[in-house]
């Protein structure tokens, strides 16, 4: 029987290639026509740390992953040790038969409770502690197991290929585990030849030698497992449109280029690097010709422009730097931004503070991670939600937007620039590593209608109009904005309470004026933004119940609510994008509507519920947490919310994933 | 330019509130003096500040003025630059600002070599906030405000911005502003990261190194009866810090001179040009390798939208990295 979503899991030390095995099975599903979300864990380490990718594959819209594993790809112990527990009865193991005498106990990077517990558990089953023990209560789960000799048919490939060292051939692990698998699921191979030209496309030797792999794998799985194959398969379907397999970190690259971000720094940080990187890979891109307009101050620079944009991508010395060498750019008149996770915001937030009361757009890019300090560096959290709010000594206006997922994330990094240029003022962008890791099918993105919107920005300033000011008292707290080197557009900035020229200035009336012009600026922000862009409800509008929550919970509740629609539970969903400011009055309508409202979230202390309380007066009747450092799965958000429901209790903290 | 710009063009009507006799003023009107002489058109100069009694120099002077945070000046300065290479751009600061909560700004600037110019302010004294001991304070001295002498060695400005990799390294005396104009004027030209290390006394708090000590008035020359100086001009000794030539050799026989040269201090202070490499590539210079029309359209000055405020950039190529080739 076909379903209409199934889960692989692959599993390996860092830096065995566990990797580029996932992206060449999820671009391989995906061009057979499947939707396809992958989920990346892997330990701040570079090399010999257990890794994992688990994909999921659906031929209708797939935006989270799920825990049950229907086929584990394996090819050493410790994934098998890790995760056999997790495959569903109907599923299978791809595992080395020649590693399955290995001791539990002997695998240095298994952490002592992990062992204790699996071998408390074999003990319980009356069976030994050798990874085939393992196997062996999975088996009785009904999970079938599919020993692949993983060492003989790479020699088979050698022979075919003429190389005789293993070491060289022993490359081709995972993608034997690959083509396995999609033999096992009996997905078209034709696709996984294609994905392995595509990964490899710099190198056409290694592709060729890997395909040759990839067929006795596929071969070899045919022959031998095919008549007691796994009972989970997934009917491709043709794509109705363009999609794009693209992870957070590049999707906010290439969200930042569209916007006409030419200037990025970053301090190197786990994960939000990734994005730095790639940018800076892609300094150079194409840039459409324009009809250059008399008027264009940019006149001479669009005729120079020879159809090629760029990006100054600049590593600096730490995060202070960062982002003070971005506002300086911005100063100048360049659209800029840094990317930075927890840690690295800490450092920002002198800068952030100099930004807001010099009215800087400048726009930071933070991917959470597991906090506080170092924390988890590697792994998930939405932890910095109320420090980003309050970052910073003292009052000042800033923007937070919150993206749902991979394809926002492209569109929210450019409203981030168009809010920062027309309210002049820091923008940060919330995003966190479940986002930036994660790969996911999209729709390709659309921009060329986008609009670009510099705000009240004068590349000179006309004598006509009176002396400069940039820090103008108007009606909506926005003042006209000069750059340095403007003509006639000469502006002071000081760190300290300034007069309309930008001077010192410490008297008590001019300090009001200003204080409430420059808060002023949120307010006329919350009145301009259209609610679409606050708050996007989605699911059953009519059900009884609603969730509220933000970030990148979006998926799995999504997939779960669709799950419980079919089951006759109903939920509505709110999705918080703007977290300042906050869409109070939005909220404050909608949700008395509704029976029960649930927060889901992903930290300890439900931050997102405590700030709808302070800005609503509206409390939550339960919290769905978790902080165990692994995103939410569609399986847990499915039965947390039947939880929340059934028993209403306040507060349910969840802890799924390995 | 038509009309010849004059002094007054580079001032500001803003109330000084310097103390009396405070070598920043000495500095200030120096900067002014040199965008004067340059005849440099003041909406095309930017002027970053930290914090601290020099923090406050922008405000007096007609240029773009930014006065930013304690200790970062310099990314500030950095970034507006690298915007927009074809501003002149200066950053000022204190000793404390720039060498101690700035120190890792300061020596990474050094490496990237930007083409901008860094007048640090040095008087030993963190003055706004009372006079405790900067990094550049001598060990064991104790200016008036300090309950106890400096536990800490002093650093050697000149010698680690030469380390860090600054092409233009020199030293001046806030009073004599005529050389520090010069000074100035020789750093604003060069093309790379230029510092220049200023000593000027703090009237208030610094009661050792004042004045009169840097005119030396404390030793009378017996024959002429006149004080002897001990800040003299390394120009006047035939000293040359000049590198002359881009082998890598020469370069570093010049810095190993400037180096030994740097420790001296006492009876005599040299000012003046250290150490100036030309032949060490600007980091605008760096970028431009790599994108070719950096110079001409750097990131400010890129046309980002069209006439109807759609987006320029054009990302079809790129995304076909990520694009699901259907079978």
């Amino acid at each position: 029987m076909a379903q209409s979503k199934v889960s692989w899991m692959i599993g390996g030390a860092q830096g065995t290639g566990v990797d580029s095995a996932a992206n060449i099975f999820s671009r391989a599903a995906a061009s057979s026509g499947l939707n396809v979300f992958g989920k990346r864990e892997y330990y701040s380490n570079i090399k010999g740390e257990h890794s994992y990718f688990s994909v999921t594959l659906s031929n209708s819209v797939i935006r989270s992953h799920m825990d049950e594993v229907h086929l584990l790809a394996t090819f050493d112990s410790e994934t098998i040790i890790r995760h056999a527990w997790e495959v569903e009865s109907g599923g299978g193991i791809i595992f080395d038969p020649k590693q399955t005498s290995e001791k539990i106990t002997s695998i240095p990077t298994l952490e002592k409770n992990v062992v204790s517990g699996i071998l408390e558990r074999l003990k319980g089953e009356g069976l030994g502690n050798s990874v085939m023990d393992v196997l062996e209560v999975a088996k009785k789960n009904g999970v079938k197991l599919y020993p692949l000799p993983y060492v003989d048919l790479l020699k088979q490939v050698g022979e075919k290929i003429g190389e005789t060292q293993l070491s060289i051939l022993s490359r081709m692990t995972n993608v034997m585990a690959v083509a396995a698998s999609f033999a096992l699921f009996k997905l078209p191979e034709e696709h996984l030849f294609k994905a392995i030209e595509q990964v490899f496309k710099a190198k056409a030797k290694v592709a060729k030698m890997n395909i040759e792999a990839a067929k006795i794998a596929a071969e070899y799985a045919v022959r031998n497992f095919s008549n007691n194959g796994i009972s989970f398969h997934i009917e491709p379907r043709p794509a109705k449109e363009q999609r794009l397999l693209i992870n957070g970190t590049s999707a906010v690259a290439l969200g930042k280029i569209v916007a006409g971000c030419r200037f990025q720094t970053y301090y190197p940080i786990t994960p939000a690097s990734d994005e730095s990187v790639y940018l800076e890979d892609h300094e150079v891109f194409e840039s459409r010709e324009v009809e250059v307009l008399a008027e264009n101050p940019h006149q001479a620079e669009s005729m120079e422009l020879n159809g090629k944009g760029s990006i100054v991508v600049v590593q600096t010395e730490d995060e202070i730097a960062a982002i003070t060498m971005a506002t300086g750019a911005a100063l100048a008149g360049a659209r800029a931004a840094t990317a930075t996770s927890g840690p690295g915001f800490s450092l920002m937030t002198e800068g952030l503070g100099w930004a807001g009361m010099n009215e800087v757009p400048v726009v930071i890019t933070l991917y959470q991670r597991g906090g506080p300090s170092t924390g988890l560096p590697t792994r998930h959290e939405q932890g910095d939600m109320l420090f980003v709010l309050h970052a910073g000594h003292g009052e000042f206006p800033r923007i937070v937007i919150a993206s749902g997922d991979i394809e926002e994330a492209f569109y929210d990094a450019i409203a981030a620039f168009n809010y920062a240029e027309r309210y002049q003022t820091p923008v940060i962008h919330l995003l966190d590593k479940a986002l930036a890791n994660s790969t996911m099918t999209v729709r390709k993105f659309v921009y060329n209608d986008l609009v670009i919107d510099r705000g009240k920005l004068y590349f000179e300033w006309p004598s006509a109009n009176g002396p400069y000011k940039r820090f103008e008292f108007t009606d909506d707290g926005i003042s006209p904005r000069t750059v340095l080197g403007a003509a006639g557009g000469i502006f002071w900035n000081t760190g300290d309470e300034h007069d309309e020229f930008g001077h010192i200035s410490e008297e008590p009336v001019n300090r009001c004026r200003m204080m409430e012009k420059r808060m002023r600026k949120l307010e006329t922000a919350d009145a301009e933004i259209p609610d679409r862009e606050k708050v996007i409800i989605h699911g059953d509008v009519d059900a009884p119940y609603i969730i509220v929550s933000w970030g990148s919970t979006k998926g799995a509740i999504l997939d779960a609510i669709e799950y419980h629609a079919q089951h006759g539970l109903r939920f509505a969903f709110a999705q918080v994008k703007l977290l300042s400011p906050f869409p109070t009055k939005l909220l404050q309508e909608l949700l008395p509507r509704y029976e029960r409202i649930i927060c889901v979230e992903q930290n300890y202390s439900g931050q997102f519920a405590q700030l709808l309380a302070m800005r609503t007066c509206i409390k939550p009747h339960n919290l769905i947490l978790k902080y165990n450092g692994r995103p939410f799965s569609f399986s847990e958000a499915r039965d947390t919310l039947k939880r929340a429901i059934e028993k209403n209790e306040a507060r349910i903290v969840t802890n799924a994933g390995a | 330019m038509a009309v010849k710009l004059t002094l007054a063009n580079y001032r500001t009507n803003v109330h000084n509130d310097w103390c009396p006799g405070c070598g920043d003023f000495g500095i200030l009107s120096a900067i002014q003096m040199a965008l004067a002489d340059m005849q440099l058109d003041p909406s095309n100069i930017a002027i970053f500040s930290g914090i601290g009694c020099s923090g406050k120099t922008p405000h007096y002077i007609n240029t773009y003025g930014i006065h930013t945070l304690h200790g970062r000046v310099l990314p500030y300065a950095l970034g507006a630059k690298l915007a927009n290479p074809s501003l002149i751009v200066l950053a000022v600061g204190g000793d404390g600002d720039g060498l101690g909560i700035g120190a890792g700004h300061f020596v990474n600037a050094g490496r990237r070599n930007v083409d901008i110019t860094y007048i640090v302010h040095d008087n030993g004294v963190y003055g706004l906030t009372k006079g405790q001991a900067s990094p550049t304070l001598k060990r064991g001295l104790r200016p008036k405000s300090l309950p106890r002498p400096n536990i800490n060695e002093a650093i050697n400005p000149i010698a680690i911005a030469i380390a860090a990799g600054y092409t233009f390294v020199a030293r001046a005396y806030a009073y004599d502003n005529k050389h520090l104009k010069e000074i100035i004027r020789k750093a604003i030209s060069h093309k790379g990261s230029a510092f220049i290390d200023v000593l000027q006394p703090c009237p208030t708090y610094n009661d050792i190194t004042t004045k009169e000590w840097y005119a030396g008035e404390d030793r009378i020359d017996p024959e002429t009866r006149k004080p002897i100086p001990r800040v003299y001009k390394l120009e006047d000794t035939g000293y040359d810090g000049e590198v002359q030539s881009p082998d890598p050799a020469e370069a570093e026989k010049k810095i190993a001179v400037a180096l030994a040269k740097s420790f001296e201090w006492g009876d005599r202070i040299p000012i003046g040009v250290f150490y100036r490499n030309p032949y060490v590539p600007s980091y605008e210079e760096r970028i431009a390798s790599r994108i070719p029309n950096y110079l001409t359209i750097p990131p400010a000055r890129q046309p980002i939208h069209d006439a109807e405020k759609h987006p320029t950039a054009d990302i079809e190529q790129i995304m076909e990295e990520f694009l699901v080739t259907e079978a």
